[in-house]
């Protein structure tokens, strides 16, 4: 376990070896570079995963050196490994490695590949620095870091100023959040002394009580934080634009890993959240919210990524809210078979845009499954873990959200009720994606261009999101206390309804979309089916109203006020004294019957006041 | 150390240097590069020769106006020992990084750069009110001649705007240490410009209320902190590249200095009832700055905007009354310092490339250089405040402390985080992003001599975010004497 600090450090190495070499490098010692340091970090991983396991699973804390010290503030960095931090690693590394693989093949044709692989090295780095900071400025560091590495990547093909706009879109919306969680940060450091992860959640339960005011705010401000990395509601808008990066990087950063740093923030401090219901019930609906509202969303968008995009905040969703009930271990659980069946559907589907030349939208696919079998069965197993279907990953952790949340102590049957309805939709959307990529006419041939660097991770992805459920199980179920993975005393109805939901989405997707025995055209064409499928479109209108209100008005004052109002203070003083320059120039006229008519007057006038007449 | 010799080497030096034009115009290039060197590995011998623990690095007395009780009274301490390093680094880089630009009247060029930071080396280590306001003066006008003689389209301007504006808060700064001087002479009966002597000085409520509304409002016009930034946008957008980056790595750093050395030390009661306004104007430094850095298509104006917004950290940090936000503040300086004389350097090197400074006519410019944008992102991000990076060190520590003493003002000024990375980043959109413009067909990428010194700030920066240790000890004494244990 000393070997701790490796992990972090070969992805470093590896970016700093493609940074200094300015992409002179040739590509396949990129590759190696790239895809090598990661699969180094996942080896290493896993022997330290199984010497903890070995030793008993005693969290373990390796310091590596202080960062600073001032006064009473000394945070050191340092490297904390328990169980928690253990399944984010090994998610991290060994679904990270998986992706460089296969973006070894999928960037092969593309300019900048050194860049692209230095980017994705450090963002490994920084993610894994986040899951095992000890204390929270050093996970501070790696939230900022994967925010700047998806800045990077999001812009990755960085002529195209669309990409340009959607990264710092990314980077502007999630620095809200961070922002936000900054000032959490500084009244923890305030109140308790120390930002120490595991003292400073120590220190919280001896000092505050139930439903302690600090410790709400504080909770809730991290909350901020966690919407803002994880595209929850009110911060969602982001996520959609950032499929603007390359496939692998969608897969990798805004699907399998960094958009889910806010659901291991609040699992890591689920202390505080544990003190304050409130700020628990606050993650509760917030994820709730967005994953009712990405669902109907999904549900009509016509670009493959954007469905992805919304289905994972929707998945993500489902994760806040298990931790907003007290699910933790399932959360837990849930994160990581969504970074299976989320990275694999990512993979799948960035195959088919390529053999597509880079045609995202669905509607001009079709009929493709005989022809690219390896994306096809790949997607249809990750769809089947995405919609839940028994026996898959996706199924058993899902299913353990839903079933806790009954038993919820704030309305548990509502939240049951809605993420149920959520399920629904959910398959419903991806049988509706399936169907049209898929099957029906060919509208384009493919090309399928796929080496075993590309179909090897798609496989091996696919086995895990059929059976990670089984493995996972067991690796998340002592994480974290209480975590919602026990044994579930419902009646037999609640549990087959959750059971139920998921193939009744399919079935109604199939009759919708597929033969076509439900008519909706109709209900669309018409007025408020339109305006609906419109407004769902645009993701709830989201955009339009941050646009109106915050964007618009911001760039409109800057335009007005681009030669500074202040500036006005002292042009004017400058102005002012020019002017009476000029006036007083006037009298200097050079007429001598003027001067003398002046000198009279002026005379008179300081005569009448020195005879007090005046 | 004899630190009256170690500032006349940098004065002889720019002597020689305007004198050795005759012989080769390479020749003062040069010269300043290696009396700025030479000067350099003295400060090294002093800082490696003393012993762990002391806090002075090198002090000298001699008697001046006597009469007056003036002396020439020098002394470096370990915050004066940081930033004479930092403007001795900076004054290496002015000169590379006008190696090529300025062709005319070198001698000169490289006298008034010399003379500069000779001034700025006084006000680091002047430790006699009268002789910290003479170097405070002696700075000025080579500055002014920078702009004046070797600046832009509308340099004149620019420079009468830096001189009135820094003449006149000089002045008022003048009249509060007379005053000083005239009520610590009331009350003991010694005249003296002492600044040990003058940090006892027993005053009126009313009366140390106004005389540090003198020194404050001088150093807040040097800052620059809202209202009296003005002046530093048309300073450097119309100074040459050498004066951007003395500009805005040392010149502003000279206000930031003052405030600790000078205005909470010099009238503790008054600094301490006027800290809640000070914070105020830092808040609002941070916000506006950085709202007005994002409004302009300059890509100078840009930077200058910045650093109003970084300044105002620092205005936060030294009013939050703590150690954690002095340092801060400190920290802030020297960082500052790397990132915006790197940003400057950028905007010079585009506009002697373009031979404009205008964003809307870039765009893309990563195709064509791809060094130049690699660095461009880097120092963005740094200024921004990334993790791991020297700026954010110094901005979370001021937030840190700040915290401590307001939460409202504090909450605020984090929102800067956010406008500092919208400006940040439409400053790389707008220059090395996007469309490639057809009209820049080529355009010459960063040589060995640019890329070397880039590469020092680049460490620099990256050795202030790692491990901060070594700048938060140096200043540590001065810091917790000031703040007097306060966490």
């Amino acid at each position: 376990m000393d070997l701790l600090w490796l992990v972090p450090t070969f992805p470093l190495l590896g970016s700093l070896i493609l940074l200094v070499t300015q992409g002179k490098l040739a590509r396949w010692p990129t590759a190696i570079v790239g895809a090598g340091s990661v699969g180094l970090a996942a080896l290493t991983t896993l022997v330290i995963g199984l010497d903890f396991y070995n030793a008993g699973a005693v969290p373990f804390d390796q310091t590596l050196w202080t960062w600073m010290s001032v006064g009473q503030f000394t945070p050191t960095v340092g490297l904390y490994l328990d169980g928690l931090s253990l399944v984010m690693m090994g998610v991290i590394t060994g679904v990270g490695f998986l992706i460089h693989l296969y973006a070894t093949g999928y960037m092969w044709e593309e300019d900048g590949y050194s860049r692209f692989f230095s980017y994705m090295n450090l963002f490994v780095f920084a993610m894994l620095m986040l899951v095992m900071g000890d204390n929270l400025l050093v996970l501070f560091l790696g939230w900022e870091g994967v925010g700047l590495c998806s800045y990077l990547l999001i812009g990755f093909f960085h002529t195209e100023p669309e990409n340009g706009y959607a990264a710092r879109k990314a980077f502007v919306v999630t620095r809200v959040g961070d922002t936000a969680m900054a000032l959490g940060l500084f009244l923890l450091f305030r109140e308790i002394g120390t930002l120490e992860i595991q003292a400073s959640l120590e220190g919280a339960r001896a000092a505050w009580p139930d439903g302690s005011m600090y410790c709400t705010v504080i909770a809730l401000l991290f909350l901020g934080g966690a919407v803002g990395k994880s595209a929850q509601v009110p911060l969602q808008t982001w996520l959609p634009d950032a499929m603007a990066g390359p496939t692998p990087v969608s897969a990798l950063i805004h699907a399998a890993t960094m958009v889910t740093a806010g659901v291991y923030l609040i699992a890591r401090m689920h202390d505080l959240y544990v003190l304050s219901p409130y700020a628990q019930l606050a993650v509760a609906v917030v994820g709730l919210v967005t994953l009712v509202i990405a669902s109907f969303t999904a549900l009509t968008q016509t670009d493959i990524k954007r469905v992805l995009a919304y289905s994972t905040m929707s998945q993500i969703g489902y994760m806040f809210m298990a931790l907003g009930v007290g699910a933790w271990s399932a959360a837990i659980f849930h994160l990581m078979t969504h970074a299976f069946f989320k990275a694999l559907l990512f993979l799948a589907s960035g195959s088919v845009i390529l053999a597509l030349h880079h045609e995202q939208d669905m509607f001009k696919m079709g009929g493709l499954w005989k022809k690219l079998p390896v994306p096809f069965w790949s997607m249809l197993i990750g769809s089947m873990a995405l919609a839940a279907l028994p026996l898959t990953s996706g199924f058993f952790s899902k299913d353990a959200i839903l079933l806790t949340s009954f038993d919820y102590e704030f309305a548990g049957t509502a939240f049951w009720a809605a993420a149920v309805f959520a399920a629904f939709l959910t398959a419903l959307y991806t049988t509706r994606m399936m169907l049209i990529t898929f099957f029906g006419a060919m509208q384009t041939e493919p090309h399928d261009q796929s080496h075993i660097n590309m179909w090897g991770p798609l496989v091996i992805l696919a086995a895990l999101a059929i059976g990670g459920g089984w493995f996972g199980f067991s690796a998340v179920a002592s994480v974290l206390p209480d975590g919602g993975l026990g044994e579930q005393d419902h009646t037999s109805m609640i549990a087959l309804a959750t059971m139920a939901a998921p193939l009744l989405g399919i079935l109604f997707g199939y009759l919708i979309f597929g033969n076509k025995r439900i008519k909706v055209d109709g209900l669309v064409a018409s007025k408020v089916g339109d305006a609906t499928r419109r407004f769902w479109f645009s993701g709830w209108a989201f955009d339009w109203v941050y646009d109106a209100v915050f964007v618009k008005p911001f760039i409109w004052l800057a335009r007005i006020n681009k030669r500074d109002v202040v500036d006005f203070l002292f042009t004017a003083t400058a102005g002012i004294a020019r002017g009476v320059h000029h006036v007083i120039a006037l009298t200097q006229s050079g007429r001598l019957r003027w001067y003398a008519a002046n000198m009279a007057a002026g005379l008179l006038i300081v005569l009448l006041i020195a005879l007090e007449v005046l | 150390m004899n630190l009256l010799a170690f500032i006349g080497l940098l004065l002889g030096g720019g002597v020689l240097a305007w004198v050795s034009e005759r012989i080769n115009p390479n020749a003062p290039r040069w010269i300043g590069l290696v009396t700025f060197a030479a000067a350099g590995a003295w400060l090294l011998g002093v800082w490696l020769g003393t012993p762990d623990g002391a806090t002075g690095y090198a002090s000298q007395t001699i008697s001046w106006i006597p009469r007056f009780g003036i002396n020439v009274d020098l002394a470096m301490d370990g915050l004066s020992l940081m930033l004479v390093a930092l403007t001795l680094f900076l004054g290496i880089i002015a000169i590379v990084s006008s190696w090529s630009e300025v062709e005319e009247n070198t001698g000169f060029f490289q006298f008034n750069i010399l003379w500069v930071m000779a001034g700025v080396v006084g006000v680091f280590t002047a430790f006699d009110l009268f002789l910290f306001f003479f170097c405070w003066e002696v700075m000025l006008i080579p500055m002014y001649f920078l702009i004046a003689i070797w600046g832009h389209e509308n340099k004149s301007y620019a420079a009468m705007k830096f001189f009135l504006f820094t003449q006149i808060s000089g002045l008022l700064m003048l009249f509060a240490i007379l005053a000083l001087v005239y009520f610590n002479y009331a009350a003991t009966g010694v005249i003296t410009f002492s600044y040990d002597a003058l940090l006892g000085a027993e005053l009126d409520d009313d009366i140390e209320f106004y005389l540090m509304l003198g020194f404050f409002v001088a150093f807040l016009v040097k800052l620059p902190g809202v209202p009296f930034h003005t002046w530093l946008p048309d300073a450097h957008t119309q100074a040459p590249t050498a004066g951007s980056v003395i500009l805005a790595g040392i010149l502003l750093k000279t206000g930031a200095y003052g405030m600790i050395r000078f205005v909470v030390p010099l009238f503790p009661e008054a600094a301490q009832d006027f800290g809640w306004t000070a914070m105020l104007l830092g808040t609002i430094s941070i916000i506006y700055g950085g709202y007005m850095a994002y409004s302009q298509s300059d890509f100078k104006r840009l930077v200058a905007y910045s650093s109003v917004a970084h300044m105002g950290f620092v205005l936060l940090g030294v009013f939050a009354f703590n150690e954690l936000g002095t340092q801060g503040a400190i920290v802030t300086m020297i960082a500052h310092g790397f990132s915006t004389a790197a940003l400057f350097m950028m905007a010079g090197a585009l506009q002697q490339r373009l031979h404009t400074r205008e964003m809307s006519q870039m765009g893309g410019l990563w195709v064509r250089a791809p060094r130049m944008g690699a660095m461009a992102m880097f120092f963005v991000i740094a200024s921004v405040g990334m993790p791991g990076l020297g700026n954010f060190i110094g901005e979370f520590l001021v937030l840190f402390g700040a915290f401590q003493t307001d939460v409202v003002l504090t909450a605020v000024a984090a929102l800067g985080l956010v406008v500092a990375a919208v400006y940040g980043l439409s400053l790389m959109q707008r220059t090395f992003q996007g469309t490639p413009n057809p009209e820049i067909a080529t355009m010459p990428d960063f040589g060995f001599r640019e890329m070397s010194v880039m590469i020092l700030m680049l460490i620099a920066l990256v050795w202030i975010g790692v491990y901060p240790q070594h700048v938060l000890d140096m200043s540590a004494p001065v810091v917790q004497a000031l703040v007097g244990g306060a966490p």
